[in-house]
């Protein structure tokens, strides 16, 4: 068991290295100068150079990497160019954001798509079926910016339940910052829901045709019993590995939710720094969800061996 | 039903706006920007993002431009200017504070002038400080600016947001906690999301009328018209959508105000790039362009045609359109005549504005109707910037160029168009020491007829700015003769 973690271990290391000099490279070669943006079209050349050496960009590529990684290894992430402020700092500030909008379209999404999969895999065929299916096929179809827009037409706007956008802050109480976050949440739980709800369904229908279920239906039980019993939890495992996936997509594929919403998280943040060629915070906030996927997978693995002892021996 | 379930929505929503409205008149205000400002220093970036925020309400400058664009006095309340043009004597307004509670003198004064044209300086207009030869406070309350040479545009250099008034006890934290001289001191930052203002109880002059004011930020047009919509922001400054200006208008809730820019907005063409270093060609290229139909088409009808690199609501602006009337005929007459008469192939690299992205649509297919073909390539700034504007490898850029009084980069060869005129050059170096208005005012036109003459580049319009605003939101700013929101005369009608 120990071999297997220290193994595990080392291909973790191994990729966050290989990960931050992708990353690190990749936009070493994006085209742009951070401080002629800055500075704009009537900046003079020695003013360039002044503002240059103060970002620290004078130095060479192996330099600026080393100082880059060496920092991070510290804890420490730089300070942003544009800003001007801590870049972990500034994360930090958006996660707060990011981070309860994805966990709670993460919630809305597994609260539609459980009971909708359930229901239909256990009336296959029938209309029930056949409603589920196709709504989800819409749901999968719609992108949700133009949902998004939809809802904002019709609660923000019109019936005014809802502020058309914005973040209220934690600081204004829970509920009204769970409220300024419903509309997104819902927009992006939609697509995540019609997903979910499917791969639910047809998960349940494979354990639902294994011989252990033919045999608990010829014990005596009724095919709602055997579902609930015996097949639901051998196929939850396919829904929970979706599950992962779709909470690293939401933690940062939020942008253009963020966006239609004027959400200030880390999504848009990616895309302002992109813009802006404030490269050092698009390499910090690029890194943390590599990292963030990567310890997730480490634990997921940790957790195959815990469930399959095969896994600890072989190899 | 639904439409009852949203008509009585509406209803209850006014009717509750109603009695809140009559209960007293509201002190603060929420006025939307598309951009967000980086950092909160106007003497070091580019961004007019900063300026939009601070500008007036929070940094103050010796002079500064008002709502028409005239230089009037700022924290110098009057100056005096010595018989050569050399020396400027300002005497600085009484009892002006920091926010943080100290004096503003003449030592501060000294400061941020020296600062701003120091060697280590990262002011993004340091070009404004130049002549500067020596700055001296004389007493507490005079400041004394010796030039090298007469400068007839230093007093309106020195209302720029660039040239504002700093303390060197605040200096360091400038960049998220600006200290300042203004009618509204800075009170907090939500990076990504709004910027909070409040008002300065010891400010010197008027004070302002409203307690409160937050800055939001909303980059996407379609946000933007729903947050304007639905209310959530009192005014929207710069409002990035012109197609739903019209849904407004007719909307008695709202104000529209479309207002005048500094922003010339040019088919920028490389002077020194083959075949646009042939006069004849450039001629060419501005007869086969139909201005308003890219106004109509790219701008939703905003927009004032110009003739040449000046502003239109400037009093010594000349409207030279004549020159470069729309003739596809006449167009490919020249381009046969300057030896193109099958046309050519050149690129045309647009920055991400929608002025640049739908209107360099319009112009491709114009050109292609006189035999020109282009090869569009969509540029973020950065690569804008490093391309065309430093790099000068394009044949066709459109650009707005937003600086106020700007005519003088065309007496930069080395500018990224590239224009390369002794005359002219002659003609802006007189301007800058001559101080007589009637003399100066014949030099700019002058030089506005110069450069149409010689279809530097194709002159397409000045843009807009529209503004919209809560029906009952007062003294907002129609035009915007700098980058800047002034707040300090804003008020709610009762």
């Amino acid at each position: 068991m120990l071999r297997y973690f220290l193994k595990r271990l080392l291909s973790l290391a191994l990729s966050l290295v290989v990960a931050s000099l992708v990353i690190f490279l990749a936009l070493e070669v994006v085209p742009g100068d951070p401080a002629a943006y800055m500075l704009g079209i009537n900046a003079q050349e020695d003013t360039l150079a002044v503002l240059r050496d103060q970002l620290g960009l004078n130095g060479t590529v192996v330099e600026r990497y080393f100082a880059w990684a060496g920092g991070m290894l510290r804890g420490d992430f730089g300070i942003s160019y544009t800003y001007r402020t801590p870049v972990a700092e500034m994360i930090g500030e958006r996660l707060w954001i990011s981070l309860p909008l994805a966990l709670y379209a993460l919630v809305l999404s597994t609260l539609i798509a459980f009971p909708a999969g359930i229901w239909a895999a256990s009336k296959r065929g029938s209309a029930a079926d056949v409603t589920v299916m196709g709504v989800t096929q819409l749901g999968v179809a719609i992108p949700n910016f133009w949902f998004a827009m939809l809802m904002v037409l019709v609660f923000a706007i019109n019936l005014r339940w809802f502020s058309a956008g914005g973040f209220v802050g934690w600081d204004a109480g829970f509920a009204a910052a769970l409220k300024s976050l419903t509309l997104p949440a819902v927009a992006l739980a939609l697509p995540q829901a019609s997903i979910l709800a499917r791969v639910m369904r047809s998960s349940l229908l494979d354990t639902l045709s294994e011989d252990y279920i033919r045999t608990a239906r010829a014990k005596g039980l009724s095919r709602g019993q055997a579902l609930w019993r015996h097949a639901l939890r051998n196929a939850l495992i396919p829904v929970l590995t979706i599950i992962g996936m779709q909470f690293s997509f939401l933690l940062a594929g939020a942008i253009i939710i963020e966006n239609v919403f004027f959400l200030p998280g880390l999504g848009r943040l990616v895309f302002q720094s992109i813009s802006a060629r404030d490269l050092i915070v698009v390499e910090s906030v690029v890194m943390l969800l590599v990292f963030a996927v990567i310890v997730v997978n480490f634990a997921v693995d940790m957790a195959y061996a815990v469930v399959d002892p095969r896994l600890r021996t072989r190899r | 039903m639904s439409f009852k379930i949203i008509k009585l929505g509406l209803l209850s929503a006014a009717a509750l706006s109603a009695s809140m409205g009559m209960a007293l008149a509201k002190s603060d205000i929420v006025v939307a920007l598309q951009l967000e400002p980086p950092h909160l220093d106007p003497t070091s970036a580019a961004a007019g993002a900063i300026d939009s925020v601070l500008y007036s309400n929070v940094f103050e400058g010796l002079t500064r431009f008002a709502s028409d664009g005239s230089v009037i006095p700022g924290l110098a309340a009057s100056w005096e200017i010595s018989e050569d043009g050399k020396t400027y004597t300002f005497h600085l307004q009484d009892g002006v504070t920091f926010h943080d509670g100290s004096a503003m003198d003449s030592a501060d004064v000294k400061f941020s002038l020296d600062r701003a044209r120091a060697e280590d300086s990262a002011n993004a207009q340091k070009a404004l400080f130049d002549g500067i030869e020596s700055v001296e406070a004389l007493d507490p309350a005079t400041v004394q600016v010796t030039l090298s040479e007469p400068n007839g545009s230093f007093l309106f250099n020195m209302a720029w947001g660039d040239a504002v008034i700093v303390a060197p006890e605040t200096i360091a934290d400038i960049k998220t906690a600006p200290v300042g001289t203004g009618a509204f001191k800075f009170s907090n930052w939500v990076q990504g999301d709004k910027i909070d203002l409040e008002k300065n109880a010891d400010y010197w002059g008027a004070p302002a009328k409203l307690d409160k004011v937050s800055f939001k930020f909303i980059s996407d047009p379609t946000a933007a018209f729903a947050a304007v919509m639905a209310e959530d922001v009192d005014a929207f400054v710069g409002f990035p959508a012109p197609e739903n200006l019209p849904q407004f208008e007719a909307d008695p809730r709202f104000q529209v105000l479309v207002g005048s820019t500094e922003g010339e907005t040019i088919l920028s063409t490389n002077n020194k790039m083959p075949p646009f270093d042939n006069v004849k060609v450039r001629e060419a290229l501005a007869h086969a362009i139909d201005r308003q139909a890219i106004i109509d088409g790219a701008m939703f009808g905003y927009g004032t045609p110009i003739g040449t690199h000046f502003a239109p609501h400037n009093p010594d602006y000349v409207d030279l359109t004549g020159m470069s009337g729309y003739d596809s005929e006449l167009s490919k007459k020249l381009l046969a005549e300057a030896g193109f008469p099958d046309g050519f192939k050149t690129t045309l690299k647009l920055p991400p504005p929608s002025y640049a992205r739908r209107g360099g649509e319009i112009i491709a297919a114009q050109l292609r109707a006189v035999g020109i073909e282009t090869e569009i390539s969509n540029l973020e700034w950065a690569q804008w910037l490093e391309q065309v504007f430093k790099g000068k490898d394009f044949g066709l850029t459109i650009v707005s160029h937003t600086e106020p009084f700007d005519i003088g980069i065309y007496a930069r060869p080395d500018y990224y168009f590239q224009y390369d005129n002794a005359d002219f050059q002659k003609l802006m170096a007189d301007l800058a020491v001559t101080s007589d208005p009637a003399k100066r005012s014949e030099m700019l036109k002058q030089a506005q007829e110069t450069i149409s003459k010689d279809y530097v580049n194709g002159y397409l319009f000045e843009l807009a700015f529209p503004t919209v605003a809560n029906a009952k939101v007062m003294g907002l700013w129609k035009d915007a003769p700098t980058q800047a929101t002034d707040l300090t005369a804003v008020y709610w009608e009762d």
